[in-house]
């Protein structure tokens, strides 16, 4: 399929911000083609994000686009989803905005099933003010502010969505692109709140202080270390300590929020 | 005909004001002493097709309102204490991006947890200076049940108009109290709406203040796209670390206040054609202090009160003028000294300026305040 990037980003607002080998250029690209295959209007389509830099993402796409505050976007787009649900609502950003500063909005989002899709962009470490190690930096690895080491467990982002009531979680990487796309689109198409996690690469912050070489080499990494969810069913724990399982983790039909909302609507005015 | 009339609490005189002025949404979290604000809008917006969102928590409550103004609807959170303390930043995202929305405070003994169930005006101070950066502020202070519910009005046709965050701060006392109030009838009132876009959508910016100081405002959805964000950015609604750009946005935000600061202000003045003795008194503590001037008036002493209903921007030019003509200015609030450094930076010493304080979760009486007249005299 052919797809109409041009229509999505905002005239003149490339080049991008982000670090040469940086996985969100991979992630918008997917996302922009993820919108283009829903046929959604880019006037009835609302991109909301946080801070950081996974969440300067909404200043490309021509659409309605709200970057907010630190960790604020899933409470903005709520806000947006609420007041006009006709609008799709997508938020994005990263891992250290979503779930720590913002991890209370995010899992009472998830809670909620209210129809939105979040793309997070898990590159493991807080980018923008140089490197520091958030709720997703792996145990052990290496930050500005652990060089000793990371002495905190890891939030598992798809656990914690399904844990507080998602009801579409899936996963996949950077390296592979043309999930990113297909994942989000299903997102999107469904009722309810929809979280896609994508473990992505941030070279100049965390590759270089985690003796990867090259951009490459976190890629492979990547490549190697996801496992389809299908193919998980069949390999033991050991086999799958220290991988990644991609592809749909979890879906459900549950009640939408908006929907249930318009029912209260309903009830109050006595229909 | 009768006009309609209740016997209502503070706090339902100010979700009736905001359901008067057309809000759709309001969203909130659960804290003494505003409860009451939200239990109202829970139960009346849904009637009217609205949303009422109780959110996860204050700064959720804030960032709904500021997503679903967006779109074009008229916005309210209530709060007190330590939900404002919470909100700051997302107050200042609300000035920068210039997002109409209505945020009532209902002031209760602080810092901290404080007194959550006494009076108090200390937050006097923080409505101003409350978020980081600088900013103008508009902060209105309403003394009875009747003046709350139109103050609402007020603040949301302010909000509107003005394009930023406007507070409506009222106290324990004001909130919990019960009070005849009188029903505007629609059409009685102003109700104001935003300035709509009329430019094409390819054309539109949302900062673009060449045809006037508050640029129109776009609803998501409504076929204007554009980028809306906390960084500093310029008339197109995108970042920028341009000087020019900057320092020009940021002028313009304070000006916009500023230079409409009559249209703003609304003051209330009482007996002050011959006074001596200025009561600066606002909230409930002014009905203490009409009291005071009522009793002093009988002994002969030439007293008068000038209450601010719209605080912030301050009134510098009256108080100025008042400086000149008193011999003393008198300041009873209900915080060890809020407004009262804002009274002597704009006396500039032409006049004595004195204070009454109070937070030990009890009113300001006018006994407190004639004592304190005597001794100034």
């Amino acid at each position: 399929m052919a797809y109409d990037y041009e229509k999505w980003i905002r005239p003149g607002k490339l080049p991008h911000i982000w670090c040469p080998g940086c996985g969100h250029g991979i992630v918008m690209k997917g996302l922009i083609r993820a919108l283009d295959a829903c046929g959604l209007e880019k006037n009835k389509t609302a991109i909301v994000s946080g801070i950081g830099c996974a969440s300067r993402l909404p200043g490309y796409i021509d659409a309605c686009t709200l970057h907010t505050a630190h960790g604020r976007a899933a409470a903005f787009a709520t806000g947006i989803k609420m007041a006009k649900p006709e609008m799709t609502v997508i938020c994005c950003g990263g891992d250290g905005d979503g779930t720590a500063i913002g991890g209370n909005h995010f899992i009472h989002a998830c809670r909620r099933n209210i129809d939105m899709t979040y793309v997070i962009m898990n590159n493991h470490i807080y980018g923008m003010t140089g490197g520091q190690f958030s709720p997703c930096t792996p145990t052990g690895a290496l930050a500005s502010t652990t060089p000793y080491g990371n002495p905190d467990p890891v939030f598992d982002i798809s656990k914690l969505a399904i844990g507080a009531g998602a009801t579409f979680v899936a996963r996949t990487t950077s390296f592979h692109a043309t999930q990113i796309d297909k994942l989000i689109a299903e997102g999107i198409q469904h009722k309810g709140m929809a979280v896609i996690e994508v473990v992505d690469d941030c070279p100049t912050s965390y590759g270089r202080r985690n003796k990867f070489r090259s951009v490459v080499d976190m890629m492979k990494v990547l490549k190697d270390t996801a496992v389809p969810v299908a193919a998980a069913s069949k390999l033991s724990a050991d086999q799958l300590e220290g991988k990644i399982l991609t592809g749909v983790l979890y879906k459900e039909d549950k009640p939408e929020y908006c929907e249930q909302y318009a029912k209260i609507i309903a009830k109050a005015k006595g229909a | 005909m009768a006009k309609k009339t209740a016997l209502l609490q503070g706090n339902d005189a100010c979700a009736e004001g905001a359901l008067y002025a057309g809000c759709t949404f309001f969203g909130g979290y659960p804290i003494t002493p505003s409860t009451e604000v939200a239990e109202d809008m829970s139960k009346e917006l849904p009637k009217i097709g609205g949303t009422f969102m109780q959110m996860e928590d204050e700064i959720a409550a804030i960032a709904s309102i500021l997503g679903a103004s967006l779109t074009g609807a008229k916005v309210l959170d209530a709060t007190s204490g330590p939900g404002m303390s919470l909100k700051q930043e997302l107050i200042g995202y609300a000035c920068i991006a210039e997002i109409p929305c209505v945020i009532a405070n209902i002031q209760r003994g602080g810092p901290s947890t404080g007194m959550p169930t006494g009076p108090s005006q200390s937050d006097m101070q923080q409505a101003k200076w409350g978020t980081h950066g600088d900013h103008a502020a508009i902060v209105l202070t309403p003394a009875s049940c009747q003046e709350i519910y139109e103050e609402t009005v007020r603040a949301f046709n302010l909000a509107e108009k003005y394009r930023m965050p406007v507070q409506i701060q009222l106290d324990e006392i004001g909130a919990h109290m019960r009070e005849r109030v009188e029903f505007a009838e629609p059409g009685e009132l102003e109700v104001i709406d935003r300035a709509k876009p009329t430019v094409a959508p390819e054309d539109y910016k949302p900062y673009d203040s060449s045809k006037g100081m508050i640029p129109p405002l776009a609803s998501f959805g409504s076929g204007y796209r554009y980028h809306v964000t906390g960084l500093n950015k310029g008339p197109d609604g995108f970042p920028t670390t341009k000087a020019e750009l900057v320092a020009a946005e940021e002028q313009r935000q304070i000006d916009k206040v500023n230079l409409n600061a009559a249209d703003i202000e609304k003051n209330e003045e009482y007996h002050l054609e011959d006074a001596e003795v200025v009561l600066f008194a606002y909230g409930t503590t002014s009905r203490s202090a009409r009291y005071a001037v009522n009793e002093l008036r009988k002994e002969g002493v030439k007293i008068g009160m000038f209450r601010p209903l719209t605080m912030w921007p301050f009134p510098e030019k009256r108080v100025a003028e008042l400086a000149a003509q008193a011999k003393a200015i008198i300041c009873p609030e209900l915080n060890l000294g809020q407004m009262v450094v804002e009274v002597e930076r704009v006396a500039k010493g032409n006049c004595i300026v004195a204070h009454i304080g109070r937070v030990d979760g009890e009113p300001i009486n006018p006994d407190q305040i004639i004592k304190k007249v005597k001794e100034v005299m």
